[in-house]
């Protein structure tokens, strides 16, 4: 039925292309792709394998010729409206075909770390959209739960957790640049003006320092797509240092959701007079 | 050189023996990943994990290590230069794949001129190389000449039915046998044939095991250089460096200076030519686009390097970067549509 | 090693903005209120002119302890410049407590230019803590300690 609609919309020159996903060399190795024609569009699938957030694409593509078309699922149009609202994404140049979504899942068959999360089945944008029943199906979690334990943890204990996982950081980037919040030209640790470009993590401050920093860049942007963690060939979980922010966000600035409306004014783009002093930090840790 | 045998139940005995000697690196599962590190008695070794994340040329090229640094006072500057790596080891339970990217690197690095700290870490190392009991379908070891069952390193090993088979192949290998012997009881080749003859059968089954790599020589680069298929292929590419960094073979590296405020430490790292900042200099005109720059990574793979090394490609189909690739894309499917469909 | 430990005195970093705690820091010299000669001050235009980087590699060069001052809520040169930097902070601070770094080792005060007498008082009391702290060992470049001096 997406192919259908899609080969009609290329037909009647409504769309130049669809960005969607192409079938690869097993079931699971789906790749994002570009499809110009009905030909090309028969390698087209959506499936339990269509992990991979498209809506990063769309900046590039709105520099292309023509509308194009993309296949978005629901959580991926927090991140399509995230775009939008920072003017990355000219609108008029993608049609959005929301897809029903019921959990994907990673290579191993595993539902993605993602979807055991689910934000919903809600498209927050969209032009048209196919799905069914099934898709609207929304499994009770609880996303805090993982950064909870940590917080209880004691400094020490927190410390040596964290020095664990990020020392397994080759520093390949995926994280970032997979990142629909990450849509930088050129990103600090790149531009050897900035005193912290490297290409390597050669002292375990680099390790710590990339991983604050590429949180904190997104902090009060990052819809919580979980594609950081999705593309970690060393299997960091990054996510959790992204959900840190979003629940300290949430509960000292109230609840926000990045991407849930595109006028909004992101929370650290924002204050109240009344905001709790840093020494909250502190105090709340009861060192 | 006889093949020995030992109890896979008694192998800690073996790593202490070793570990008494030199340092040992294994696969060790740390924090849910398995990787090369040093062992020492209590750490998770995981010699049944068929790929760490990432290869074995940490050991020999890791991925950053200092080379000079300057100190100054006032107005003067000391050099002080980074002394070569003393350190004796030993890398054990190296997949046949990668044991054959040594060679590879070999040929970038033992190459006049000398890369000494390369060449020094390669002296002082000995491989222990083991067949793979499992492949997976991931691997594509067999287009590129490699046989899975019978690795090449100082000593090879083969783990069977319990034991662990053991057979040195070089004068480097013969001495760290003699030194751990005592161990180990004699066995006849013939014990492991079957099991040799059944990798072997696997392999031949895997899904990328017949690559046609016949069209990729050195007389078609421009042909493949002008190929159509690279804006497709290259398309979705995000142009992070995970397929380079868990590749066994690529051996990019950048140098740069790092100001530490009392002097320079000048260190080289590994570099990736996904990025867009490959061998940027001051005239501003690398690669621009990310065509070009992925371009470059199979071209160079599959062309430009067999050109200048007798036909060698310098993949050796172990398999991580297409299980890696956050897009999945891979230099499988990159040879596909090159013209190297399956024989 | 008593002795030792008494010698060893913390850096300090202090990031003032130029209209309120740069010039409270100046009252304070003016005066001939004391504040301890391991404080640094850089100046900034802003509270809100200070990156979370900029916090993160003051760490990077050796610094135990990191202080940003600026003009008190509401009175900021440039209107709300401060409100930002105070989400901007709590945000950043609450990270490294989260990698287990110690929350004590970074703070914001508001110091007034007017308020020469509460800057001596602030800096004393961060000096004192952070000393009482001990070394910064979990958030430094190695590089930067050792080899070359």
């Amino acid at each position: 039925m997406i192919k259908e609609k899609a080969a009609q919309l290329l037909r009647e020159g409504k769309v130049a292309r669809v960005l969607g996903w192409e079938a690869g060399e097993f079931a699971y190795d789906l790749t994002p792709a570009y499809f110009e024609t009905e030909e090309e569009l028969k390698n087209l699938v959506y499936n339990e394998y269509s992990g991979a957030n498209l809506s990063k694409y769309l900046i590039a593509a709105s520099k292309m010729e023509g509308v194009t078309l993309a296949l978005l699922k629901p959580c991926d149009t927090l991140s399509f409206n995230q775009l939008l609202n920072e003017h990355r994404i000219n609108r008029e140049k993608v049609y959005v075909l929301g897809v029903g979504c019921k959990g994907m899942k990673d290579q191993n068959g595993e539902l993605l770390l993602k979807c055991k999360c689910c934000k919903g089945k809600e498209f927050k944008a969209f032009d048209e959209v196919i799905d069914d029943e099934e898709c609207r199906n929304v499994p009770e979690s609880d996303r805090f739960e993982e950064v909870r334990r940590i917080e209880a943890m004691s400094a020490e204990e927190r410390f040596a957790f964290w020095r664990n996982e990020l020392s397994k950081c080759i520093r390949c980037n995926a994280c970032r640049n997979v990142c629909p919040a990450c849509s930088c030209i050129k990103c600090v640790f790149d531009n050897p003006k900035s005193g912290v470009a490297a290409k390597a993590n050669t002292d375990d401050f680099e390790e710590n320092m990339f991983h604050i920093i590429r949180a904190y860049h997104v902090a009060g942007r990052c819809t919580d797509c979980g594609e950081c963690s999705r593309v970690c060939p060393q299997g960091i979980p990054l996510h959790l240092l992204n959900r840190k922010f979003i629940k300290d966000i949430n509960e000292l600035y109230g609840e926000y959701q990045a991407g849930e409306d595109p006028e909004a004014r992101g929370p650290l783009t924002n204050y109240t007079q009344g905001d709790a002093e840093p020494s909250v930090v502190r105090e709340r840790s009861g060192e | 050189m006889m093949m020995l045998k030992l109890s896979m139940e008694r192998v800690g005995e073996l790593f202490s023996a070793i570990a008494n000697q030199q340092a040992l690196y294994l696969p060790i599962e740390s924090a849910d990943q398995v990787n090369f590190e040093k062992w020492s008695e209590g750490r998770k070794v995981r010699l049944d994990v068929l790929k760490t994340v990432k290869s074995g040329k940490d050991l020999f090229f890791p991925q950053s290590e200092n080379l000079v640094a300057f100190k100054m006072e006032g107005k003067s500057i000391e050099i002080i230069q980074q002394e070569l790596s003393q350190e004796k080891f030993v890398l054990m339970g190296v997949r046949p794949c990668d044991a054959k990217s040594f060679e590879i690197l070999d040929k970038v690095f033992l190459a006049e001129p000398q890369d000494s700290y390369y060449a020094a870490r390669r002296a002082n190392g000995t491989v222990i190389a083991m067949a793979c009991g499992n492949p997976e379908e991931t691997c594509f070891c067999k287009n590129f000449g490699i046989d899975a069952a019978d690795p090449v390193g100082d000593v090879a090993i083969w783990i069977h039915e319990g034991n662990l088979y053991w057979k040195s192949q070089t004068e480097k290998g013969e001495a760290l046998t003699q030194s751990v012997k005592s161990l180990f009881s004699e066995a006849q080749e013939a014990e492991i044939d079957a099991f040799k003859a059944g990798i072997r059968e696997k392999i031949e089954q895997l899904p990328f095991s017949h690559l046609d790599l016949s069209s990729f020589t050195p007389d078609q680069l421009n042909e493949k250089f002008n190929s159509p298929q690279w804006k497709k292929l290259s398309q979705s590419c995000l142009g992070c460096g995970s397929c380079t960094f868990v590749c066994p073979t690529c051996q990019c590296y950048d140098i740069r200076d790092y100001d530490t405020g009392h002097g320079i430490q000048r260190y080289r790292c590994w570099d990736s030519c996904m990025y867009s900042d490959f061998t940027m200099m001051a005239h501003g005109t690398n690669r621009p686009t990310q065509l070009e720059r992925f371009r470059q990574r199979f071209m160079h793979k599959l062309i430009y390097f067999p050109s200048n090394n007798d036909g060698m490609y310098s993949c050796v189909g172990c398999g991580r970067c297409v299980a890696k690739c956050p897009i999945h894309m891979n230099i499988v499917k990159v040879i596909k549509a090159l013209g190297g469909e399956s024989k | 090693m008593q002795m030792t430990q008494k010698e060893w005195k913390p850096k300090i970093v202090a990031f003032c903005c130029n209209w309120c705690s740069y010039a409270g820091a100046d009252l304070a010299g003016s005066s001939r209120l004391s504040y301890p000669a391991e404080v640094k001050i850089i100046r900034v235009p802003c509270s809100c002119r200070v990156n979370p980087l900029f916090i993160l590699r003051a760490f990077q060069r050796g610094a135990d302890g990191v202080i940003l001052c600026g003009c008190h809520p509401g009175d900021c040169h440039y209107s709300t410049g401060n409100y930002y930097a105070r989400r901007r902070m709590t945000m950043l601070f609450s990270m490294l407590s989260f990698l287990g770094i110690e929350p004590k080792r970074t703070r914001v005060e508001w110091v007034s230019a007017a308020e020469g007498a509460k800057f001596s008082a602030v800096m004393n009391d961060f000096v004192k803590t952070i000393t009482d702290l001990g070394e910064n060992v979990k958030l430094g470049d190695l590089r930067c300690k050792e080899s070359l001096k």
